[in-house]
């Protein structure tokens, strides 16, 4: 069969090639992103140590995103007391809304939103700033003149990524835990010492030390997924902004897997 | 044309290239170049875009391998080097990229520094500070020093990341497209500079080029690329005396008489 014009119609690859072909595209980009990891493992045991990148990229990463942080965690605390408050009255177990908040907040609440703010804003910085550098040949620039920037660049934001999210994790909790009083306070007119007391009675040192734990795991996924996206992207400014974009939904659903899969651990240790 | 005539040592090769070849994917890029630098000289790589001219230089930086072929910088075998040893090697090499590569997100000041103090850790502060005034003085831009690259201008961009290569005093210089979406005045500045730098700083430089004022202003020997390889070789005039109509068209196309 011929088109009016003459032309052959296009021919259509079996569906099993294209299939094929997919899966070969995702092992490819996951081969390239295990190489990527087991790059920044070499590098950052290697000297020169780039201590000043580090505390630069921590400072960017971790206090320029304080106001976004506070403000969630804060607003995060008040509207979980308001939204829990119901279904406990009905027992007449208001007298729980502290442990029943600080369990919430401490084991998934605070490390999930901190997360996924900093692949929001984390990432897609990252991912921004590289594929800029990138097209731009400044990374390069900086090959040409002696200085690793695999090294200086994305050892030090997976690094700042790392330390800065477990430390955003526990200063939204906080804040969270402080929103959730304030609204306690306004309603049931809990005293501080009564709420903390509650609080910090509910929580044990395997929700904090897994918190944290994953919040780490977390910020690991976050930069490494920028970098990546970032120092691999081409095609000009279009290459930039798909790097931005796609670092935050790599990032994001990265996340959630290892949410669910910590969630298994967790509950594991729990039962020992 | 150039002030003070160079001294061009032919007796001493910085760069010596033979047999090299390039491919990217189906796309043969350098097919068998064979090309010396003497030091002292001014070389000019001509050719049309994407005929592999940036390609040449990457891979005399080490920034990309060689299929085949020899590519030996001040006596080593570049594809070979790693690490610290290509780093060293680098230290002696300019590269001035077309976008000028200019790190957005510090100031001229540190833009400059950053080579510095990276690499000459024994360095002073008041040192690197002399050594910054120097090349900013040399490329006519001191009053830029605590702007951001954002704030310059297309020629003073190309500048500033002409004065981030010379803070390293290097040996060779690389330029690639200098005077490419600049203004004819900008350009002729941008090719006064690069005599300036070779009288000044004695370097060697290979400069690439589509734009055959720049040619005739900076280049001691000018060959062209066509091809994949280098289709002539000589003075600006040599070049362009011949038949070959690839090589008159594109001298007709820059120069309309």
């Amino acid at each position: 069969m011929k088109f009016h014009n003459g032309d052959e119609p296009p021919v259509r690859r079996p569906r099993a090639q294209v299939i094929s072909k997919r899966f070969d595209r995702i092992f490819m980009e996951l081969a390239n992103i295990a190489s990527f990891v087991g790059r920044f493992f070499r590098e950052v045991f290697l000297p020169p140590y780039e201590f000043k990148e580090i505390i630069r990229q921590c400072f960017e990463i971790g206090v320029k995103s304080l106001p976004l942080i506070s403000l969630t965690g804060f607003i995060i605390g008040i509207v979980f007391m308001n939204q829990s408050r119901p279904s406990l009255a009905e027992f007449g177990a208001t007298s729980w809304l502290p442990s029943l908040v600080s369990i919430a907040i401490v084991r998934a609440l605070a490390p999930l939103v901190t997360a996924l703010i900093g692949a929001g804003r984390i990432g897609s910085m990252i991912g921004a700033e590289l594929g800029s550098m990138k097209v731009t040949e400044q990374i390069e620039a900086m090959e040409v003149s002696a200085t690793n920037p695999f090294k200086f660049l994305v050892v030090s934001r997976i690094l700042a990524t790392t330390f800065m999210i477990p430390a955003l994790m526990m200063y939204t909790s906080l804040l969270a835990l402080l929103g959730a009083f304030l609204n306690v306070n306004a309603n049931e007119g809990t005293s501080f010492t009564t709420y903390f007391t509650q609080v910090f009675d509910a929580i044990t040192f395997l929700d904090i030390f897994s918190s944290v734990t994953k919040s780490a795991l977390f910020g690991f996924t976050i930069g490494v997924v920028g970098c990546y996206k970032g120092y691999h992207s081409s095609k000009g400014t279009e290459g930039v902004g798909k790097a931005a974009n796609s670092s935050v939904v790599t990032a994001m659903f990265l996340v959630f897997i290892e949410e669910l899969l910590s969630l298994q651990v967790i509950t594991a240790l729990r039962a020992l | 044309m150039k002030e003070t005539q160079p001294v061009i040592d032919r007796s001493n090769c910085v760069i010596n290239i033979r047999g090299l070849e390039k491919s990217f994917g189906d796309l043969d890029v350098l097919r068998g170049v064979d090309l010396d630098l003497y030091k002292g000289e001014n070389l000019v790589v001509l050719g049309k875009s994407g005929t592999g001219k940036s390609v040449l230089i990457k891979i005399i930086s080490g920034l990309l391998k060689p299929d085949a072929g020899t590519v030996n910088v001040l006596g080593q075998e570049v594809p070979k080097l790693k690490g610290r040893t290509l780093d060293q090697l680098r230290l002696k090499i300019g590269f001035s990229f077309q976008n000028s590569a200019l790190y957005d997100s510090m100031t001229i000041r540190k833009n400059l520094e950053f080579p510095l103090v990276r690499n000459r850790r024994d360095m002073t502060r008041a040192e690197v500070d002399r050594m910054v005034e120097i090349v900013l003085d040399a490329v006519g831009l001191s009053q830029t020093i605590n702007q951001m690259p954002s704030e310059l201008s297309g020629g003073q961009r190309k500048r500033i990341g002409i004065a981030r290569t010379l803070i390293l005093q290097p040996e060779i210089m690389l330029y690639d497209e200098p005077t490419a979406g600049l203004d004819p005045i900008t350009c002729i500045d941008i090719n006064n500079l690069i005599n300036e730098v070779q009288a000044r700083f004695h370097t060697s430089s290979i400069i690439i080029t589509h734009d055959l004022t720049c040619a005739k202003t900076v280049g001691d020997r000018v060959v062209m690329l066509l091809d994949g390889q280098f289709q002539r070789q000589g003075t600006f005039e040599e070049v362009f005396r011949t038949d070959d109509e690839r090589v008159k068209l594109f001298h007709d196309y820059n120069f309309i008489d």
